[in-house]
Formats: C-alpha cells, sequence, structure tokens
C-alpha cells in the first residue's frame, strides 16, 4: 500500500514526498481519552454510557407504569375522590399492584435521581457545592426509596 | 447584549429546556407523594387527612399541572429514544415534536373533566 501511496495519492500530490513509508511509519499519536494508569478512578468505567442507557429503557417501562397509575387513581372510578386507605388496601391485597407500585418506585427515583444528578454538574460550577447538593440528592433518594419499599412490603389493611 | 450574539435554539433547544423544567418538578413531586403514601403505616386517619387536601380544589389545579409536566416528559421522552435510537430519527425530530405537542394537547383536553371535574362542582356548587 505505501509503495503505491509514495507515488500516485493525491496526499503525495499535494503534500509532497511522504515521510514515512513501511521502514520509517509515523509516529503513533495516543487518542486524547485513551484510558491509562493515570486516568482518574471516576472515569476508568462506562459508567455514564450504562446511566445513558438506563434512562432511555427506564424511561419507555416508566411511560406505561405511570400513565396507568394515572389513569387508575386520576381518571377512572371517581378520579381523585375514591382515594383512600380502603382503596390503598384493595390495592395492595394484590401482589400485581404491590409489583406494579415496587417497580415504579425504584425505576422512578432512580431515573430522576440520575436526572437531577446531570442537572447539578450542568449547572452547580463550585466543585464543594456541586459535591454537596449530590450527596444530599443520593442521601434522599436512598431514603425515600427504602421507605417506600418498606412501606409496599409491611402494609397492614388491619392496622387499627 | 449586542444583537444577535444569545444563542436561541429552536424546537430542540426548547424541548429540552422543558424536558429538563418538567423533570425537576415531577422528581420533586415524587418526594412529597412518597412520604404522603408512608402515612398508610401510620394510620387510616392520618392517610386519609392528607389525601384530602389532594381532593380540595386548588390541589386539583396542581394535579392538572402535574398531569401536564408528567405526559410531556413522557411523549418527548419518547421521542428522544427515537432520536437516539431510530436512524431516521434525528432527521424527524421536528416532526415528532409536533407530533408530541399534539398529542399532548389532545390528552390535556381529556383530562380536564377527570381531573378537574370534581374541583368545578365543589366551586361552583351543583
Amino acid at each position: 500500500m505505501s509503495a503505491e501511496t509514495s507515488s500516485s495519492s493525491a496526499i503525495s500530490d499535494v503534500e509532497g514526498v511522504s515521510l514515512y513509508d513501511v521502514d520509517h511509519p509515523a509516529p503513533v499519536i495516543e487518542p486524547p481519552r485513551k484510558r491509562t494508569g493515570k486516568t482518574p478512578k471516576g472515569s476508568r468505567t462506562n459508567f455514564e454510557m450504562y446511566a445513558w442507557l438506563f434512562m432511555r429503557l427506564s424511561g419507555i417501562v416508566l411511560v406505561v407504569l405511570v400513565i396507568g397509575h394515572l389513569l387508575i387513581q386520576l381518571v377512572l372510578d371517581g378520579g381523585v375522590s375514591k382515594i383512600g386507605f380502603a382503596f390503598v388496601a384493595g390495592r395492595w391485597a394484590s401482589p400485581f399492584w404491590q409489583v406494579w407500585d415496587l417497580a415504579m418506585l425504584w425505576l422512578a427515583m432512580l431515573h430522576g435521581a440520575n436526572g437531577l444528578r446531570t442537572v447539578i454538574n450542568d449547572y452547580a460550577e463550585r466543585d464543594n457545592t456541586r459535591f454537596w447538593l449530590k450527596m444530599l440528592l443520593y442521601t434522599a433518594t436512598v431514603f425515600t426509596v427504602l421507605l417506600g419499599t418498606l412501606v409496599i412490603f409491611t402494609f397492614d389493611p388491619n392496622i387499627r | 447584549m449586542p444583537a444577535g450574539t444569545l444563542y436561541r435554539g429552536r424546537e430542540g433547544m426548547w424541548s429540552w429546556v422543558a424536558h429538563r423544567v418538567t423533570g425537576v418538578l415531577i422528581f420533586f413531586f415524587l418526594f412529597v407523594h412518597v412520604l404522603d403514601t408512608a402515612l398508610v403505616r401510620v394510620s387510616p386517619e392520618a392517610y386519609d387527612e392528607v389525601v384530602a387536601t389532594y381532593k380540595t380544589p386548588l390541589v386539583a389545579l396542581l394535579e392538572y399541572g402535574l398531569v401536564a409536566a408528567i405526559l410531556f416528559h413522557a411523549l418527548n421522552g419518547l421521542r428522544i429514544v427515537a432520536v437516539d435510537f431510530w436512524a431516521k430519527g434525528p432527521r424527524h425530530q421536528k416532526t415528532m415534536l409536533w407530533t408530541v405537542l399534539g398529542i399532548w394537547i389532545v390528552l390535556m383536553v381529556g383530562a380536564l373533566y377527570p381531573v378537574l371535574g370534581h374541583a368545578v362542582r365543589e366551586v361552583f356548587g351543583s
């Protein structure tokens, strides 16, 4: 290949005789974002790609879960007027709706937390501010997910 | 500010802005909503008392706003998925945005009576 290109390629015509051939290869330029031993720990994985993928996949599932939830809670059978302890007890008597609500809780909280993480990264310019805002976000997220999960699993229709 | 130096994006940028704003609003509501639902572990009375506020006309209006935010975020989210995964998605992104807004308006009109009907009856009697 180099034998041909050195004499007749467009590059040679424009830039004169090539300095490189098979015996004198061009120096290798390191890809600017190649991962090395010096790469910070945070960027050695594909975390951001998986987060991006998770937003799309969880989003599609959430469209079904959340719009179904809105139909049941706000539209069908009298809308919001029917909601009360008895209504919740009736729904959570079925494992189907327990799983529905559990999936919705986890996916929505993780989807929302990752979205807000992106927003914080975009607008909080000072390192300290960014760090503490994200710590606050993660704390609130873990607390809310655990609380919601506990409520679904330990629900007692005969609490009184 | 010199004229013409401020970047004003078109459909793509404004849908991105609206997606962010609705996303943050929905996330904050979600916190409150998990907390109010957690009251079913306290007592039926505590839960019913808080849910009663959800049935007032003012909060019904907020619920209509929440539905508006969720429906836009959901439909525009599907558009984003199409832009990212469908080979012709980027070429049709504007058409898809107007489609999203069209469906959104239809759904919002459909949600008027179910979500706000009881509030209207309460405010104006009957």
